[in-house]
Order: structure tokens, then C-alpha cells, then sequence
């Protein structure tokens, strides 16, 4: 009962934000644009690494290419989602407009993390899937049924992980009011996502495993693909996840209790 | 014998409010060492709402009334006291206890900006699980009582402000709430607007026996909405009673200007014992306690020769302008 009200509730946020965005023809195509330019600059810049050095960090050009189309997806995901909703909480909270959604018989979370959408990001994700696609065949990975299971529950894993750590930062601004420059610098940290793990010194590699785990996010899942991944790995992805996702949502509860509405 | 809905006791609610002192060098001491102080907002407050009062809360600016309202719609955590709305505790937000209420705020919109209002109803009724056939009536219903027809259809960014008013209301009550508290509903919007919003709300109370909480700063919504009002100042209930004896209390007597047929007839009445506030030749003001009006009007009537006489009432605006700066009222 309750999950059908919430999937009626997402296919009108579907249809109000298409609505909404489809206002705008222009901006759509622009958007559309840019991300085809932003996969072929990716493309362009992984090639240049690898263009007198076969391999970087153990990793082939094809082998990399697979990181890039995860990343392609995490970031089409990002575009779509994330980016319309999260940022907008900051605004809520500045505006006071955080009122109407905590009024609402629904839950606060599910509200503000899907309402908008923004239409561009698919093809982004269509692209970084089109990619992997190709990657597939390029670097001969046979699609069995635990491939195809363990890729979905990494990859879904490092969606969870990467939304904890946006909205998390965007549940600060109840305290903190603004905090743009914090969601800058976790956008920052992702485009490194773009790279191999191993591509980088002993130091950031415990700093992007531990205190912002890049890793986890698109290196684990590449493993995965290329059947490097071990079990000890894919297992602490999920609990990761987990950890990730219930923090944040207890985060979020705590936080609205300090909540103290804008002034009118 | 109607019950209480609204049960507010002891409440109260501080914040902490940071201070800046001004110039580059408060700036940058602001930036390193913020100096926050706990302030008290609302102060100790208690009273009681029955089911389909219509309750105006006054007070100047910064006074407390729209943290009131939140706290009675749980936006807000009270730091003491208790609330108890319809039989629930606000700040718990109890699905049944969101669908028994609405907050409508004249400065603040929940209409989604880029469509037309029918949207954003059609996706409130689905939060409020409200199925389709049943939204579509509510929506003919409170379109016609509010006279709204062609806008519900028009982008809301191309609404004027009294449309899209109009709007917000409709996607605020599209669940028939039996609370709605209103913060200013009327902000900024035309005479005519006005009045059609305030024609509204009576009709929709008397439809509905909904329970209407406001704040406004126009004493015309005061006026024809409310018998009774909760006065603030400075966190704390100043006056809490029927507003026409908060009217009668603040404003003891009438102004009666008389134009008598002569100015010797004016001179006579001048010396006969009623406090004047003014004469000039044949014209003088007078004022006369509002318990003797009936008395005083027939003496003056019998005892000398009247060419027309009216009766002024001091502007409300000026009279419940002294219950925003005053602390106490008793009644």
C-alpha cells in the first residue's frame, strides 16, 4: 500500500519535472551538447595518459575506458538526480521553503532527494552504458549471470555511497546555511573517480579509499567487470554502502530537529 | 458544547541568535569568534482553540506570531511546554496529523514555478493519496469557491500575485484540512484580492467548521475574520479575548462632530459640560463615552438646534496599533 502511494507520488515528480524542464527546449539541447563533449574530452584526456605509457597502474587504455563509462553513469546518475534535488535543499533551508515538504504525509527524504529530475542527464547515462557496452566487447568479458549480478550490486552500491556523501553535506546546511563550496569540493573529488586507483601514490589511495571513497565508487566496480574484483572487496563495497546510507538518513532526522524554518 | 483542538500550555522557544558588529573588522571577528546569545522567542504562553474558531494572533514585527505558527504546525521543536493539535504533538508529524492540517504562508510558494497550478494540485492529491476522480472534484469545488477558472491552466511564473494566491490556496486545502493556519495570507496583494480571499476563508469555515489560526498585519483580515484575538508582544500573550472588547477597551469613547445652526448654539454646547476636542465657528467636536452615547445624543438633540451631526469611529489601525507596543491588556 505504502510503496504503491510512493511509486504514484515518483511517476508525478516524473511528469512534473519533465514538464518542467521541457519549458525550456533550449536548454535542453545545450545540456544534451554538453554532455557529448564532456564523455569525448574524457575520452580525449584518458587517451593523452596513455598515449607513451601502456599502462598506468597495472591498467590497460581499454581496461580504463571501463572506469571512464562507470563514470560516465555515476555522473549522468548525478546529473539526473542528485544535482536537481540536492542542491536544492540548500535552498529550502535558506528560503524556509523546507516548510511545505516537512508538512507534507510523506517522508521528507524521499521528497527532496526525487522530486526533479533533469531529463538531459539520461543521455549520459545512455552514452556511459553505450561505452560499457563496447568495453565489454573490446576487453572480451564474458556476461554471465554472477557477473551480471555482482556488476548491478556495485555499481548500485557506489550510486548509494555516492548520494550519502551529497546529501550529507547538503543536511549541514540546516547548521551551517550555505554550503556550495563543500558540494564543489565533492564534485572535484569525483572527477578523479575517472582515474584507476593504483594510478595514484600510496598516500591518496588511502585517502580516497578511507576518508572519501572514490574507490569504491568506480574503481570496485571496474574490478568487477574485469573479474580482478575479490569477494572481501565487493563485500566491504555493500557494507560501505549500508553504513553510508543509514548515516545519512539518521543524519537527516537529527538534523531536522534543529531546524528552525526561515524567518518570514 | 465544541471542544478544544488546539491546546497550548507553558510553551516556550529560544534561539540562538548570532550578532555582528559592523564594519570590516566586526566582519572579520564575526568570521573567526561568532558570538551567539540564547534568546527567548516565545515566552511561557498558554491557551486554548475550539473547533471552527476563526483566532487572529497580533503583534508587531518580530513579536513571535508566525513561530507560534510553526510550532502549532511542528515545523518548529519547543524548547518547553506542551502542544497538543487535534490530539497529536505537532513536532512529531504523524501522517494523520499532516493531513489534518495545512500552512499557508503569503510570502512563500509551493506551486511549482515553471507550470500551471493544475500540477501542482494533481501532485499534492496524490501525496495526500487522493485518487484521481475524487481530486478532479475537490478541484471544481474549491476553483468555484474561489473563483478561479482559466489560471489553473496558465504557467504560474505568467500568474498575477492575487492568481496565484488563489493557487496556493487551492493546493493547500486540496486535502480539506480541518486546521489551516494562515501567516499573512493576504501579503502584498490588491484591495479586491483582499477581499476575495477574506470572502473565501468565512465561507470555507462555515462550509467546513474548519478551525482558521492567522496572523496578518491588515486589520481589515482582523476585522471581518476573527472574534477573537491572541495578542504578542515580545514573546508573551498580551490580550487574549473577544476583539470587539479589546476594541471597546482600547477606544472608550466617540468622536461626535455636531454643525449647529448658529455659532451661538455652539458657544451654548460648548459650555455645557461635554469634553470638547475642538470648535470652530459653528462646528464642534465632541466626546462622549461609549456607554452614554444614547443618553448623551438625546440631550444634545432636545436641548439645542442641530443642523447635522456624525458619529467618527477611531481608525482601527490606530487603536490596535497601541496593543502592539503595550504590554498587558486585561480585560
Amino acid at each position: 500500500m505504502i510503496l504503491r502511494k510512493y511509486l504514484k507520488v515518483y511517476k508525478k515528480f516524473l511528469h512534473t519535472s519533465l514538464a518542467s524542464e521541457l519549458e525550456y527546449k533550449t536548454n535542453i539541447l545545450v545540456d544534451l551538447i554538453t554532455s557529448i563533449l564532456s564523455l569525448v574530452g574524457s575520452i580525449f584526456l584518458l587517451s593523452i595518459f596513455f598515449q607513451n605509457n601502456g599502462n598506468i597502474g597495472g591498467w590497460k587504455f581499454e581496461q580504463a575506458l571501463i572506469i571512464q563509462a562507470i563514470y560516465t553513469i555515476l555522473n549522468g546518475i548525478t546529473n539526473t538526480w542528485f544535482n536537481p534535488n540536492l542542491t536544492e535543499i540548500v535552498k529550502h533551508i535558506r528560503e524556509g521553503t523546507l516548510d511545505f515538504v516537512l508538512l507534507k504525509p510523506i517522508d521528507s527524504q524521499f521528497f527532496i532527494s526525487l522530486k526533479k529530475i533533469n531529463p538531459s542527464g539520461f543521455l549520459e547515462i545512455m552514452l556511459g552504458f553505450f561505452l560499457l557496452l563496447f568495453c565489454i566487447r573490446i576487453n572480451q568479458i564474458n556476461l554471465s549471470l554472477s557477473f551480471l549480478s555482482l556488476s548491478l550490486i556495485t555499481i548500485s552500491c557506489s550510486i548509494c555511497i555516492l548520494y550519502s556523501l551529497w546529501f550529507f553535506i547538503s543536511t549541514t546546511t540546516i547548521w551551517f546555511v550555505k554550503t556550495w563550496n563543500a558540494i564543489e569540493v565533492l564534485r572535484s573529488f569525483l572527477y578523479i573517480g575517472r582515474f584507476p586507483l593504483n594510478s595514484f601514490s600510496f598516500s591518496l589511495r588511502v585517502f580516497f579509499s578511507i576518508f572519501i571513497p572514490i574507490a569504491f565508487i568506480t574503481t570496485i566496480p571496474s574490478e568487477v567487470f574485469l573479474g580482478l574484483s575479490q569477494l572481501w572487496k565487493i563485500l566491504l563495497e555493500v557494507f560501505v554502502a549500508s553504513v553510508f546510507l543509514i548515516t545519512s538518513r539518521k543524519f537527516w532526522l537529527f538534523a531536522l530537529k534543529f531546524y528552525s524554518s526561515a524567518s518570514s | 458544547m465544541e471542544q478544544n483542538i488546539i491546546d497550548v500550555r507553558n510553551l516556550s522557544k529560544s534561539f540562538d541568535i548570532s550578532s555582528k558588529e559592523p564594519g570590516l573588522k566586526g566582519t572579520i571577528k564575526h568570521f573567526f569568534r561568532r558570538q551567539t546569545k540564547s534568546l527567548k522567542v516565545i515566552k511561557d504562553i498558554s491557551f486554548e482553540i475550539k473547533e471552527g474558531e476563526i483566532v487572529g494572533f497580533l503583534g508587531a514585527n518580530g513579536a513571535g506570531k508566525t513561530t507560534i505558527l510553526k510550532m502549532l504546525c511542528g515545523l518548529i521543536y519547543p524548547s518547553k511546554g506542551s502542544i497538543s493539535v487535534s490530539g497529536y504533538l505537532p513536532f512529531r508529524r504523524k501522517e494523520n496529523f499532516l493531513k489534518n492540517i495545512t500552512l499557508i504562508m503569503g510570502q512563500k510558494q509551493q506551486l511549482i514555478w515553471d507550470l500551471p497550478p493544475i500540477e501542482s494540485f494533481y501532485l499534492n492529491a496524490s501525496i495526500y493519496d487522493i485518487d484521481k476522480f475524487e481530486a478532479k472534484r475537490r478541484i471544481k469545488k474549491l476553483s468555484e469557491m474561489l473563483e478561479v477558472d482559466e489560471e489553473l491552466f496558465i504557467p504560474v511564473r505568467k500568474l498575477s500575485l492575487g492568481q496565484r494566491m488563489k493557487s496556493e490556496l487551492l493546493a493547500a486545502l486540496i486535502h480539506e484540512p480541518n486546521i489551516l493556519f494562515l501567516d499573512e495570507p493576504t501579503l502584498g496583494l490588491d484591495i479586491n484580492a483582499q477581499r476575495n480571499l477574506r470572502k473565501f476563508l468565512i465561507k470555507y469555515n462555515k462550509e467546513t467548521n474548519a478551525t482558521i489560526c492567522l496572523t496578518s498585519h491588515y486589520m481589515k483580515d482582523i476585522t471581518s475574520l476573527c472574534k477573537r484575538v491572541i495578542c504578542v508582544h515580545e514573546g508573551a500573550i498580551s490580550y487574549d479575548g473577544k476583539l470587539d472588547l479589546l476594541l471597546k477597551k482600547l477606544s472608550p469613547v466617540k468622536e461626535i462632530l455636531i454643525v449647529c445652526s448658529s455659532e451661538e448654539d455652539a458657544i451654548k454646547l460648548e459650555n455645557s459640560g461635554f469634553t470638547v476636542k475642538n470648535k470652530n465657528k459653528n462646528e464642534i467636536t465632541i466626546k462622549i463615552a461609549n456607554n452614554s452615547i444614547t443618553s448623551s445624543l438625546k440631550t444634545i438633540l432636545n436641548n439645542f438646534d442641530i443642523e447635522d451631526l456624525y458619529i467618527n469611529e477611531p481608525p482601527i489601525d490606530e487603536v490596535i496599533g497601541k496593543v502592539l507596543i503595550k504590554k498587558d491588556y486585561e480585560i
